[in-house]
């Protein structure tokens, strides 16, 4: 994780329409250095939302010959919810090769990774990226980039559901009692064994949190998910509730003498 | 064998649904006394059964379910955050990193080791989907079961006493696990990726796969 990704997640963080995400969409593509990356917001209505990096004519040409039909990502993809290599899916079929064909000739690439994400009440989108490449190099780059790629694909979501409002089922929540008190804790300098002591919990409980807390603040590790609490005033460091009275022993009779 | 399958995918493998749909309602309602539905099929099905979820199933030789339990993606609806959340004092949990397990389920008079196979599937699912933790319900009868196989969850919550004992359980994968869990399915770690590559189409340590 580098301090670019973190920079174009905070963007995103920061987009307010669809416009944003897909500057988004194309910042990221550049820092992986792919040829494509794309999100795509499929509704059981069949209506598609959603940006990405591929060229207008190929998105045009999808459109227009109703390819979500027969692509074979969104089919061996569709209401899964775990990362796919395009390579594990079925291209076996006379659609799907001339599909494949036609998609390589419009620069998508011979590889891709794709990450389906449920979200609330049956939701589902794809989060992609595509490459010309070894299955080689393929492989050590999706390997190397899983965790991230599984981040961009929820940040992706969970912000496309806050934009599309009338598309969202239900309203994200912020973060719990529990994910309060833990990166509260971590941010005052206690080390995880100390806070899991402090709260009486497991370590591993105490990771459960803190990783349910980073996910809600798309944030890329545990330093960073601290820093976005902080700085969002969803923790205050220092443990006191934030609407806490200060006090110190003579400050009233101090103020009360002035 | 381990069969990795979706809901939507249950329909190819009749018997094995059939089976482990009605090993459930032996498990759940007859021997645990759970308040669970049972259909006119005998099946013990719930809402989450309708959500596509992903069930890690051992099939016998003959092709029966021998055991199971059933996954799914903890941004989604799950049965922890919908039903269990006050046992967490109302907190929930999501990620994309965590996924929810429930409904594990043995079939009656199966050998000891089918259950170190299903903890097996969820190392694999671990291993290749980089899933980090597994979070549950689960009750006080379970917790010699889950002993015994060497997969005691972390309590994040409980309610009731004794045997009425209800807890929300947290699984943590660790990879050094893996060995001691492989010997006690009595499965070797090649046909354990091969039946994972199986159904996802390639192994899930992809990297040392290769260099192997």
């Amino acid at each position: 994780m580098n301090g670019n990704l973190r920079r174009h997640l905070a963007e995103l963080e920061q987009a307010t329409e669809l416009n944003a995400l897909q500057k988004c969409s194309e910042a990221l593509r550049d820092h992986y250095a792919v040829a494509h990356l794309g999100y795509h917001w499929v509704s059981a209505d069949g209506e598609q939302y959603g940006c990405g990096t591929y060229s207008p004519a190929w998105i045009g040409q999808y459109v227009q010959n109703d390819y979500v039909r027969i692509d074979p990502v969104i089919l061996g993809c569709f209401q899964r919810f775990h990362p796919v290599d395009w390579k594990e899916l079925d291209w076996s079929s006379k659609s799907a090769i001339a599909f494949r064909k036609e998609a390589i000739s419009a620069g998508v690439g011979n590889q891709g990774y794709s990450i389906p994400v449920r979200g609330p009440s049956g939701q589902f989108a794809l989060f992609s990226v595509s490459h010309n490449a070894t299955d080689a190099d393929w492989l050590d780059f999706t390997e190397k980039n899983r965790r991230d790629l599984i981040l961009c694909a929820h940040s992706f979501n969970q912000k496309a559901l806050e934009i599309e409002v009338k598309r969202r089922p239900e309203p994200s929540k912020p973060l719990s009692g529990r994910e309060v008190d833990v990166l509260t804790y971590l941010a005052m300098g206690y080390s995880r064994g100390q806070v899991a002591q402090t709260l009486n919990i497991s370590e591993h409980t105490l990771r459960a949190y803190v990783e349910s807390a980073r996910f809600k603040l798309g944030a890329t590790n545990t330093m960073h998910a601290i820093a976005r609490a902080v700085a969002e005033g969803l923790i205050v460091m220092g443990g006191a509730a934030r609407n806490a009275r200060g006090a110190w022993p003579g400050r009233d009779t101090a103020a009360a003498a002035e | 064998m381990l069969r990795y399958v979706y809901g939507s995918q249950l329909e190819n493998f009749p018997k094995l649904a059939d089976t482990m749909f009605r090993d459930r309602a032996c498990q759940f309602r007859d021997r645990l006394g759970w308040d669970v539905a049972v259909d006119e099929n005998g099946y013990e099905r719930d809402e989450y059964d309708a959500k596509d979820p992903l069930y890690v199933i051992w099939e016998c030789a003959d092709g029966r379910h021998g055991g199971s339990m059933r996954f799914l993606p903890t941004q989604g609806a799950t049965m922890v955050n919908d039903h269990f959340s006050h046992l967490m004092d109302g907190n929930e949990i999501r990620s994309p990193d965590i996924w929810e397990s429930t409904r594990f389920c043995l079939a009656k008079g199966v050998e000891s080791r089918v259950a170190a196979a299903l903890v097996l599937g969820g190392i694999e699912i671990g291993r290749g989907f980089g899933v980090t933790q597994c979070v549950g319900v689960f009750d006080a009868r379970m917790v010699r079961i889950y002993r015994m196989i060497g997969a005691s969850p972390d309590v994040l919550g409980s309610v009731g006493t004794g045997l009425e004992k209800i807890s929300i359980g947290l699984w943590t994968f660790d990879p050094v696990d893996r060995m001691k869990v492989l010997m006690r399915a009595g499965l070797s770690s090649d046909v354990s990726e091969h039946w994972y590559a199986r159904a996802f189409g390639s192994k899930p340590n992809k990297l040392v796969a290769r260099a192997a």
